[in-house]
């Protein structure tokens, strides 16, 4: 069994309103999503994240750390959730992120972590 | 000898790399020994003579090559619980005619199969599975493969390292897709041979236009996918498609070098045999009925084999394949062809305004559609519009036989518009 990280992207600009019927049917879809990936056995964690604009940035600058406004990426394209899945290889996790991104109506990235 | 060799390791490294993989379920690995073994070979052979069954000679000897590399480095964990499941299942103490040569690794037809799925994995780009397929199941070289497509050696073998580390890290399974999903993962390999194809047909760079190498491999992979997968129809179309464009290269360049028109070929030249077995396989095709878009453009280079000369062409027949052949594939390349089609049924202005019907924002930096576009406008007695579309597809292409052809066209245009 290996770890995949299935990150969900969106435009930066990319406002959650949970009262409206779009993200209301989204809410519903992944939810059915999630209940399924715990019910194979595949799921480890997974959630959606606050705004791009809500993140703050730690780096080291010297013997410094500094701290900034973040996101770090200057990217139009923010991370806006993530699942890590667990699966016997590429198709199976590729199978995940397809439900994935049928449930949450927007791209999905599927990247593989490292072994120990 | 050294001939032989190449012979027979363009034959087998394919087989004997598949296998491998299967064994070692590593494809650098699998990848080394195989070179290992052919090395041994070329060591061996010249003295003492090509084996009786070399593929299996070959497999054998990479196996425990590749064996003796995992004890050997059986400090690293993973490494010596490979090796020792290695040699768990094929111990020498246990099975002594292992020690004979003559006892080969069992070579399980699918793994060939296996490795074409793996190498045109769709979580690879176009490009990369065009490389990896050459690599692995074609036993080209990285600069051999790096001339063909005429990219730095440099850039191809980043690319194919990067193809093999991706499905390393991701853990793509060396399987064959189940039915379920074999139509989808069907599509790329087929893609992918057919590019090799094209590619070797029409280079986009060099000044020979045809380049025979990377044709044959192509038309090699083709009948293997076949022979392996008998009971899909696409294969045998593209086989067929293959076989019946091949057909026409010894009347498709001039002794000059320029590039001949289909309408203007000697037909004559046009080897017999090929498009025999083309047509079989469409006929075959036909018969099971489950048409796809390699099949139609089969059946449609196989009415043009069938015409003995070019005005006996069945145009008719070509339209209605071109209509269910852009139901499939709706794309520009689709349409311009189509159009061409049109304008031999129903003339050059029925052409155009077939043409019309492609979004030109999308075909803008695509020769074909100028060079398309030019010759119906000609035909249909616009002549400046013709030149100017006639430059446009010269500014287009950098292949030196297909620039003279359309130098020499406009040039024609437009001393007859002068006149």
């Amino acid at each position: 069994m290996a770890q995949y990280l299935l990150s969900v992207w969106h435009d930066e600009e990319y406002e959650v309103d949970f009262s409206g019927e779009e993200m209301q049917r989204i809410v519903a879809q992944v939810g059915a999503f999630n209940e399924k990936v715990e019910a194979a056995g595949a799921w480890v964690f997974g959630g959606g994240l606050h705004p791009a604009s809500s993140a703050t940035v730690l780096e080291p600058r010297g013997d410094d750390i500094s701290m900034t406004d973040g996101p770090y990426a200057e990217s139009k394209e923010q991370m806006g959730g993530f699942w890590v899945i667990e699966a016997p290889d590429l198709d199976a996790a590729l199978e995940w992120a397809r439900q994935g991104a049928a449930a949450c109506e927007g791209p999905v990235e599927v990247r593989p972590f490292q072994g120990e | 000898m050294s001939d032989l060799l190449e012979t027979i390791f363009r034959r087998e490294a394919g087989r004997c790399t598949a296998t491998l993989i299967r064994i070692l379920g590593d494809v650098q690995l699998a990848e080394d020994a195989v070179a290992e073994a052919f090395a041994i070979a070329a060591e061996k052979w010249p003295a003492a003579g090509v084996p009786p069954n070399p593929g299996g000679w070959l497999t054998t000897t990479a196996r425990n090559r590749a064996i003796d590399w995992l004890r050997r480095e059986s400090t690293r964990t993973e490494r010596h619980i490979a090796a020792h499941e290695l040699t768990q299942t094929m111990d020498p103490n246990e099975h002594p005619e292992l020690r004979e040569l003559d006892a080969y690794v069992d070579v399980v037809p699918d793994d060939q199969l296996r490795l074409m799925f793996l190498c045109c994995h769709p979580a690879l780009s176009p490009d990369a599975q065009v490389a990896l397929t050459l690599r692995l199941l074609g036993g080209l070289s990285t600069p051999e493969i790096a001339s063909a497509f005429v990219v730095p050696e440099s850039t191809m073998a980043q690319r194919i390292v990067r193809a093999k580390r991706k499905l390393r890290d991701n853990r793509a399974p060396y399987r064959i897709p189940r039915a379920a999903e074999l139509p989808d993962r069907l599509i790329p390999v087929l893609a992918a041979i057919y590019l090799i194809f094209t590619e070797g047909h029409t280079a986009s760079f060099a000044e020979e236009l045809v380049r025979t190498d990377l044709s044959d491999e192509a038309i090699r992979l083709g009948r293997v996918l076949v022979e392996l997968m008998p009971d899909e129809p696409e294969p045998a179309g593209l086989l067929a498609l293959m076989l019946l464009t091949e057909a026409r290269r010894p009347a498709r360049v001039a002794a000059d070098g320029s590039m001949i028109r289909l309408s203007d070929q000697d037909r004559s030249l046009w080897d017999r045999d090929e498009i025999a077995a083309g047509h079989e396989l469409v006929r075959a095709c036909l018969r099971r009925n489950r048409p796809g878009q390699f099949q139609i453009q089969a059946a449609i280079a196989a009415v043009h084999a069938a015409a003995p000369v070019a005005d006996e062409t069945d145009w008719a027949q070509i339209v209605a394949l071109y209509d269910q052949l852009l139901a499939v594939r709706p794309d520009a390349v689709v349409a311009i062809n189509r159009a061409v089609a049109v304008g031999e049924l129903r003339g050059a202005g029925e052409g155009l305004l077939a043409l019309d019907i492609i979004d030109e924002s999308q075909v803008s930096g695509y020769q074909p559609f100028y060079a398309v576009r030019a010759d119906l406008l000609a035909r249909a007695g616009r002549l400046s519009e013709a030149v100017a579309a006639y430059d446009r597809a010269i500014g287009l292409t950098d292949n030196a036989p297909e620039r003279r052809f359309l130098i020499e066209r406009r040039d024609l245009i437009a001393s007859r518009e002068g006149a």
